[in-house]
């Protein structure tokens, strides 16, 4: 029996080779390998300072200078992935388990449930995420872990709005409701037939949720509310780097560069996921 | 084709209004669920953070009353929701001032810097979609549709920092902070500018390429129309229409990104107001700034599709009929 999957993907034209992707697929999985094992990459103590070597601009000893301390920057970078990574990967996986079910169910069921749960996520919308994350700072506290669920949370209602939309395709799909009409029960008719279809969209999103949270959790820690100073993380190492504006450039901007080239990175093979994702077409 | 503008139905305002108010009532709703009820105890966090750790439980208690805390939280809720109908907003924990007061002395500033800002992103968005649709060399496209994908990727404060570093520190031609004067706009209108732009060139190019693919854009063209007047005359006023659906986000987010900048530039604005009442766990303030938010979504949302029929009668006629 032919997977119609794999029908389609030969039925497809040939694409060039996507060396974009490939690319951007290196470059995370570099940065990953930072924040994994950091010690592979840099044998610099990033917590250590040399006082005589502060603000010293890049060289072949410190590829990114050093603060005003005399921290190697590049070796604050790598150690600092771990940290940023990790509160992103937390970010998405909220957004993802919070939003993805409440989508799921509003669209399976439809009707009332699905009004009450969209008025909601429209309420959530109406509300820009970094100012909604704030506010949920407030209460959680401060911490890397509290602005990785803010943000999380604040991305709930576009996952649930998503969800809703595959699962409303998925609903009404023959094999569907000859399941339900075999009596297939509800929970499993959603978990094994509608699931797997909206899982794709849903997985491209959190891609570019992965981008987008980067971006949130470095915004909200540069603002002084992730964790505290002595630890490298992207977003303060930025903010700390602030003072120094006037004397060292590099201080600030060869960390910048790097959360915009992972940014950069996850959007791409974001949209990479979502023009495949889009090959595939609805429902047969 | 005769072209007449109708004004949209009484119904449909008055449906739109309803709504509006509603979406108004459940951000309040919202906010106060997500600073009042989530936490234990709002007091402890308030006085933790305001450095009055030693705090007796007279302070305490008065605190509790002055905020309603010692009420069941349906009374609460109650008598915020009152209040906050007569734009009492409360007293900002830190300074003792009402809400509604620091509010509409911040606002001015942020307008002033979100309306620049929107400014240069519709000139900088739109020509850069323009652009890349009108492009004939195939690199120059490629670098054209590119470049929103990379500002949409762009932190917004290193934008602002980076733009500081040069043009304040290294050529000396901005003040690098403060609210004086045009000068101390332009870097902070700037940053705030490339990731709306950015969005606005995503979205424009989209649909103008959309629009390119239409049977009237080939008829229109099969005339001898020439590509750039074509575009201009007859394809952009088509594909502009969802742009202003864009129109209650870009909002939400030239407000949150004044957050970011204002912080970078040290002006003083709502998004500063945000940052430090988050930074001291000023509750009031912070709800105050979320439905401030919240409120001009809305209402630039409620305006837009109170506008939509006039620019485009079709879109009536379908939710009419829909």
């Amino acid at each position: 029996m032919a997977d119609p999957l794999t029908l389609a993907a030969i039925a497809a034209p040939r694409r060039p080779l996507p060396w974009l992707a490939l690319a951007s697929a290196a470059l995370l999985a570099l940065v990953l390998g930072w924040g994994l094992a950091p010690w592979l990459f840099t044998a610099t103590d990033p917590l250590r300072g040399v006082p005589l070597q502060a603000l010293q601009p890049p060289s072949a000893a410190h590829w990114f200078g050093t603060d005003h301390l005399g921290r190697d920057i590049l070796a604050r970078t790598i150690h600092g992935s771990a940290t940023s990574l990790q509160a992103t990967g937390l970010a998405v996986l909220v957004a993802l388990l919070g939003g993805a079910p409440i989508g799921l169910l509003a669209g399976f069921f439809g009707g009332r449930l699905d009004a009450v749960l969209m008025r909601a996520v429209d309420v959530l919308m109406a509300i820009p995420s970094l100012l909604l994350s704030m506010a949920i700072v407030t209460v959680l506290g401060f911490g890397t872990v509290e602005i990785a669920v803010a943000v999380g949370l604040s991305a709930v209602a576009a996952f649930a709005r998503l969800a809703r939309g595959e699962a409303l395709r998925w609903r009404h799909a023959v094999f569907v409701e000859a399941g339900l009409a075999a009596g297939v029960g509800i929970p499993a008719t959603i978990l094994r037939h509608v699931l797997p279809h909206a899982a794709g969209p849903v997985l491209a999103l959190a891609a570019l949720e992965f981008g987008s949270a980067v971006l949130a959790v470095s915004s909200l820690s540069f603002l002084g509310f992730g964790a505290p100073p002595p630890q490298p993380e992207w977003g303060l190492l930025i903010a700390e780097g602030r003072n120094y504006l006037a004397v060292a450039w590099w201080y600030t901007t060869l960390p910048g560069l790097v959360v915009l080239l992972v940014v950069l990175a996850a959007n791409q093979l974001a949209r990479h996921a979502q023009d495949r994702g889009q090959d595939r077409g609805g429902p047969r | 084709m005769p072209r007449q503008t109708r004004l949209p139905p009484p119904g449909y305002v008055a449906r739109r209004l309803g709504q509006s108010a509603l979406v108004l009532w459940a951000a309040f709703t919202l906010a106060f669920a997500i600073l009042y009820i989530l936490p234990s105890d709002p007091v402890s966090i308030m006085l933790n953070q305001a450095e009055q750790s030693l705090a007796d439980a007279a302070q305490v208690a008065a605190l509790r009353a002055e905020y309603n805390l010692d009420q069941p939280l349906v009374v609460q809720y109650g008598i915020a929701l009152w209040r906050a109908l007569h734009l009492d907003l409360g007293r900002s924990i830190q300074t003792g001032q009402p809400v509604a007061a620091l509010l509409a002395q911040a606002i001015p500033a942020t307008a002033t810097l979100a309306a620049a800002a929107l400014a240069l992103a519709l000139v900088g968005g739109i020509g850069l979609a323009l652009a890349g649709s009108l492009a004939q060399a195939g690199w120059l496209r490629a670098a054209l549709l590119a470049a929103p994908a990379l500002g949409v990727s762009l932190p917004t404060f290193w934008i602002g920092l980076l733009l500081l570093q040069a043009l304040s520190f290294h050529f000396f031609l901005f003040p690098a902070m403060g609210n004086e004067g045009w000068q101390s706009l332009v870097l902070p209108a700037l940053t705030l500018a490339v990731p709306t732009s950015a969005a606005i060139a995503q979205v424009l190019g989209r649909s103008l390429a959309a629009a390119w693919g239409q049977p009237f854009a080939e008829a229109i063209r099969a005339k001898g129309v020439s590509r750039p007047r074509l575009l201009l005359t007859h394809v952009l006023p088509n594909a502009a229409v969802p742009l202003l659906t864009m129109a209650g986000i870009i909002t939400g987010n030239l407000l949150a990104g004044s957050v970011v900048t204002e912080t970078v530039f040290s002006r003083e604005g709502v998004g500063r107001l945000a940052q430090g009442a988050v930074a001291v766990k000023d509750i009031p303030v912070v709800q105050g700034v979320v439905l401030l938010a919240a409120a001009s979504f809305v209402l630039v949302n409620l305006l837009v599709d109170l506008l939509y029929p006039l620019l485009d009668p079709r879109i009536l006629q379908q939710r009419q009929a829909g």
